[in-house]
């Protein structure tokens, strides 16, 4: 195997780097939701160069999407099945997966196994795999990561807009706004590319908020940065709303023909004034009112969320509050204006729509609503009533493992819960508890190296299959390289299993074939793709759903002329603010909050093995302000201890003045962080609190 | 079961019925309030005032509220007595209400000096008040306001703010005196001459006439509206004639409790060791904590004081007061910062290392973050520059290119340093496309585009070589 190395040196420097060296396959980025468009050609080495044709990225790409070839010559790749530590044969290892599922569900029942997705699996991954846990296992235990990710926002455009699609218009669109504002997002690190979209908008004059705790590469852009105390978003958003009321840049027609339930949030609103919310957040009214006066004198304007005021325990109700500041300013279903959710990971909008989820069946149906689990049952061939119910959410589904009455084994793809679910500590003892724990992965993740049996399977760029990006557009990853001897697709992991269970049909290992299966059970559902081909994909660079029909163009928009709902009318949803869950005390005197860097994604399994990623950042560190530095006496370099409730890690600090002087902030692609991170669950969505608790900082050694 | 009663229907009554409600959705709740009004926030008055909100906005409760919980509202009926022996309140219209716990959210009422034509003048109080005060706003020329504190100072800003010349006639020796020290009123009353309020200090008023008032030393102010803002005084009748303990006012301990343990009092008519609120913020937290006791939500919940933040709310004049702002060099350490010309005043006052008092007049960035200081009783960084001045402290300095070490990151989404950028250049690149296609500087966020064009352009320009 070639030593992992960074390609630049070998780029013709006569070419400019939207030049392709050769046309490799046209595919898309492993990592975030933008899905950036590259061209990959595997010869000796991996070429990759940004594609102009995909609007996402139009020929941008960031650190990560440059060095995604080199998961694939990794050294350190999985090859072979490990059975108890040991290298098996495929049949040997699928066999005791098998022999032990039968066993556990004989004695603990159906619900005895459970499974755990990933919003970076394809969409016939994720479709697959909850059939597979549905029709095959029988099971209800099944959820998936995303539920980290993306699950409040999901629950509040629901609540709102009776559906759900990240940006319910063309990323391009923010190009042409006149303002913009993020609350809670971080996209000059998360997803680069997505950052000239805001700077062509910022270049026509328009004007850029960013609230963060943090000022972030992405504030560092703003024309009005924002930074409120960790928890707060919510009584930020209550604020804004109450001042864009007082200012009367209320859009009343819109608010009568399009809304329903205005007075009762004008009136919960009332008792938000910008004074009252200064006091709680630490934002200034004065910088209330600009980013009021922006919004409001925008001809087009939109409104992001990120995980930054999602992943809270009140995070749907933070949403929420966002969603309805911008229907009050007349933006959502309106060309050109609009909310979204930045969506984070690779497929977290498909895997959000195809029956990973605990709640829900493919075309981002219910599983408890009836005609959706006929409409199902029938795609799949079996009577309605042999579906299970709705399931555990994530962190409930793991907290559960292996406890008195929770599922006794569990199956894992395209996760890494050991270091990215919160009170990390104790989702490794749940998961030390099982019988049985399967885990499919490219590389010996922390979960995996925990496993019984572990099952090296494919990555992207080894296989086909869609994806669909934050902004509802279906697109295709076509494969481009050969998977090593030895590694298998989850396709075909799913169907090795499958025969063993129940018996094959139903489990086809071509990706097309399941997603032709997809587009018949998500027809007629929120989500429908039954008129998305791959075909149409390929001709079109990507289709947005809902698509119903082969000859219907897809939906950019879907909100102009109605919204989801039953009345066709965007709900307003009164909310109230409250503290986070784990404030501040004498014994932890400090907000933690978590994010990205630029270099990395995720819980790190890929680009933690990538030397020109961990060349920019290597290690988790932390943080802090210089006067808490000071107050401290450390300097950037030292080691520290940072302790919580629920357990202490370690990171090198960074002295750094665009973190707020009482919140300390550590990236969580590392394992350590999320050790400390607080499992309360939102109400609504099950997301836990993972952007605030209270800790306190110690000198290490 | 006879259930909850309150007496009053403001900030506090409604305040503490929504907070039942939320824990406790069958308990018996009886709510009297003396206005006609739903319940209205009395801390935007003053927009009300100033014609940026209307009456309907500053609704606390929507009409249907009640209704839906299951919360029986007696609004325009006074409560006259308080039979303590059997548990039952008297009202004017002859009901009789028996309760288990009483919580007393009667308020306060405005002080009127006692002075010849005083009912000439109106009160501000009351959404009442405001409209009898815009009425009388529209035809009047002229409006005095009697009283320089934050009310006086509200109402006379937004009476300017609809075109009427205004005169401030105060007391003391400067507005705002309990909140401010001499030179920060002095700063403020500044900013409100250049908003059309004209200030007059040591103005003591001795009879209001009909179009104006007559200050003691014989002089008269013409105004032909006269707003009174002369502070408030809590309402305390009901419990003194049912013999509760009164000092200024209805005393009650840590759990808002009178006297009497079935009667609880809350808001500006309670007296919480020694100290009447009169803000927003304590009072609600004095709901939050009543609410928690007698649904049993948590039987160990206290009210333990409130640190107060004085907020104005007037357009055009940012004015922030926390804390103990009279203290002088000899008894704290004083941080101050003056800039009258620009309307501009800060003051610090820092006691054994937290901050426990300041004063921020004029726009500044950094009230947010004094304030969450201030009410955390967080320690203050030894370097007290950046409190006052937010970003001047280690703040990130945005260099030119040029002048950049070759060290420097000038890509972060590709982490590309300057030199390479020059090692790049020196091995042939001489636009940002062969920059790019050597380093992928430029391919991510595309924002270090203009500084690798600097970066080139000046290389090139140091050799001699055309870009």
């Amino acid at each position: 195997m070639k030593p992992p190395e960074s390609t630049i040196g070998r780029m013709p420097i006569s070419l400019s780097a939207g030049t392709p060296v050769k046309a490799g396959a046209a595919t898309h980025c492993p990592y975030c939701a933008l899905q950036c468009g590259m061209r990959v050609t595997v010869g000796e080495t991996v070429t990759i160069v940004p594609r102009q044709d995909v609007p996402a990225n139009a020929g941008g790409l960031c650190q990560k999407g440059w060095t995604a070839g080199e998961p694939l010559t990794s050294g350190e790749r999985l090859t072979t099945p490990l059975l108890y530590g040991e290298a098996a044969t495929w049949d040997e290892a699928l066999d005791v997966v098998a022999e032990r599922i039968r066993e556990i569900q004989r004695e603990h029942g159906p619900d005895g196994v459970a499974v755990f997705g990933g919003g970076g699996l394809t969409n016939e991954k994720a479709y697959q795999l909850g059939k597979f846990a549905r029709m095959v296992l029988r099971t209800s235990q099944i959820d998936y990561n995303g539920r980290f990710c993306m699950s409040s926002a999901a629950a509040a455009a629901n609540r709102a807009f009776g559906m759900d699609r990240g940006l319910p218009f063309p990323i391009t669109d923010l190009a042409a706004a006149d303002a913009v504002l993020i609350a809670g997002g971080n996209v000059a690190e998360t997803m680069p590319p997505f950052v000239r979209h805001l700077a062509a908008m910022r270049d026509r004059g328009g004007r850029l908020v960013v609230v963060d705790p943090r000022a972030t590469a992405t504030a560092g852009q703003a024309d009005l940065h924002l930074q409120p105390t960790p928890g707060t978003d919510l009584a930020l958003a209550l604020g804004l709303l109450h001042i864009v009321i007082a200012e009367g840049h209320v859009d009343e027609d819109y608010v009568t023909r399009r809304t329903s339930g205005f007075d009762a949030v004008r009136t919960s609103v009332a008792a938000w004034w910008p004074e009252r919310v200064e006091r709680i957040t630490g934002v200034p009214v004065a910088r209330m009112r600009l980013a009021v006066e922006m919004l409001g004198g925008a001809a087009r304007a939109a409104i992001l969320t990120g995980r930054g005021a999602e992943q809270h325990a009140k995070g749907t109700d933070t949403v929420s509050a966002f969603i309805n500041l911008a229907l009050a300013l007349g933006l959502p279903g309106r060309e050109g204006s609009g909310y979204g959710c930045v969506t984070g990971q690779g497929n977290g909008q498909g895997g959000r729509e195809h029956g990973q989820k605990a709640d829900q069946l493919p075309g981002y149906r219910r599983i408890d609503d009836p005609a959706a689990r006929a409409h199902v049952a029938r795609v799949w061939g079996i009577a309605p009533e042999d579906l299970p119910g709705p399931g555990r959410s994530a962190y409930e589904l793991l907290e559960s493992l292996g406890a008195g009455g929770g599922p006794r084994a569990l199956l894992l793809f395209g996760s890494n819960p050991v270091v990215s679910a919160p009170r990390a500590g104790h989702v490794a003892e749940r998961l030390g508890s099982l019988d049985l724990l399967v885990v499919s992965d490219l590389f010996m993740s922390e979960t995996a190296a925990l496993a019984d049996v572990v099952l090296p399977t494919t990555q992207w760029a080894e296989e086909s299959g869609t994806v669909t990006n934050l902004e509802g557009r279906v697109l295709l990853r076509r494969q481009a390289a050969v998977p090593p001897a030895g590694v298998r697709s989850d396709l075909e992991i799913l169907r090795g299993l499958a025969v063993r269970l129940r018996g094959a049909e139903g489990f086809p290992t071509d990706p097309r074939e399941v997603f032709d299966e997809l587009r018949r059970a998500s027809a007629g559902g929120t989500a429908d793709y039954a008129g998305i081909t791959y075909e149409r994909i390929a001709a079109e660079t990507g289709v947005f759903w809902p698509c119903p029909a082969e000859d219907h163009p897809g939906t950019p928009r879907p909100f102009l002329d109605r919204f989801a709902t039953p009345d066709g009318r965007a709900r307003f949803v009164p909310v109230e603010h409250r503290p986070p869950r784990e404030d501040v005390d004498g014994d932890y005197p400090l907000y933690l909050t978590t994010g990205r860097v630029l270099a990395h994604y995720q819980s790190g399994v890929q680009t933690r093995r990538v030397a020109a990623l961990n060349a920019v950042v290597a290690e988790a560190f932390v943080e802090l302000h210089p006067d808490l530095a000071e107050r401290m006496e450390v300097s950037s370099g030292d080691r520290l201890r940072v302790v919580g409730r629920r357990g202490v890690t370690e990171g090198v600090a960074r002295v750094n003045p665009a973190i707020r002087a009482d919140t300390v902030f550590m990236p969580f692609h590392w394992p350590g962080v999320n050790l400390l991170t607080n499992p309360a669950l939102d109400p609504v969505s099950r997301m836990p609190e993972f952007k605030v608790c209270a800790v306190r900082l110690e000198r290490a050694g | 079961m006879s259930g909850l009663v309150v007496v009053g229907n403001g900030m506090a009554g409604a305040r503490l019925v929504s907070e039942v409600r939320a824990r406790d959705g069958s308990l018996r709740v009886t709510v009297f309030g003396a206005e006609p009004w739903q319940p209205y926030n009395r801390v935007l008055l003053s927009n009300v005032v100033a014609g940026t909100m209307t009456p309907d906005q500053v609704r606390l409760l929507d009409r249907g509220w009640y209704a839906d919980h299951s919360v029986t509202a007696v609004p325009g009926v006074e409560v006259t007595a308080i039979d303590r022996e059997t548990r039952a309140v008297l009202t004017a219209d002859g009901r009789r209400e028996p309760y288990d716990v009483l919580v007393l959210a009667t308020g306060s009422r405005p002080v009127v000096p006692p002075v010849p034509g005083a009912d000439r003048a109106v009160a501000f109080r009351t959404l009442d008040d405001c409209g009898a005060i815009l009425d009388a706003a529209r035809t009047a020329r002229r409006a005095a306001v009697v009283g320089g504190g934050l009310l006086g100072v509200e109402a006379a800003r937004g009476l300017a703010g609809r075109g009427l010349p205004v005169t401030l006639l105060h007391r003391a020796g400067h507005l705002m005196d309990r909140q401010l020290d001499a030179e920060a009123g002095l700063v403020l009353e500044e900013t409100l001459t250049e908003l059309g309020v004209e200030t007059r200090t040591g103005a003591v008023v001795t009879e209001i006439l009909d179009g104006g008032v007559r200050l003691a030393g014989g002089g008269t102010v013409e105004a032909d509206l006269v707003v009174l803002a002369c502070g408030v005084r809590p309402v305390t009748g009901l419990a003194r004639d049912a013999g509760l303990e009164v000092a200024h006012g209805v005393v009650v301990d840590d759990e808002m409790r009178t006297d009497d343990p079935s009667i609880f009092a809350i808001g500006e008519c309670a007296e919480h060791a020694g100290t009447v609120y009169g803000l927003v913020a304590p009072v609600w937290e004095q709901a939050a904590v009543v609410a928690d006791l007698v649904t049993g939500a948590d039987k160990t919940s206290r009210y333990r004081g409130s640190r107060l933040v004085t907020r104005l709310k007037a357009r055009n004049v940012e004015l922030a007061a926390m804390g103990e702002t009279h203290l002088t060099d000899d008894e704290a350490e004083i941080v101050r910062f003056s800039h009258r010309a620009r309307g501009a005043y800060r003051k610090l006052v820092i006691r054994e290392g937290r901050l426990v008092g300041a004063i921020l007049l004029g726009e500044t960035s950094a009230v947010g973050a004094l304030t969450q200081l201030f009410d955390r009783g967080g320690p203050v960084p030894a370097d007290r520059t950046g409190l006052l001045f937010p970003g001047v402290s280690g703040g990130v300095v945005v260099d030119s290119p040029v002048r950049m070490p070759d060290a420097a990151k000038v890509c972060q989404c590709n982490n590309v340093t300057k030199g390479q950028i020059r090692g790049c250049w020196e091995s042939g690149a001489r636009d940002v496309e062969a920059v790019a296609a050597a380093t992928r500087a430029t391919t991510g966020c595309g924002g270090c585009r203009d500084a690798v064009e600097g970066i080139v352009g000046w290389l090139c320009e140091q050799e001699g070589i055309p870009a």
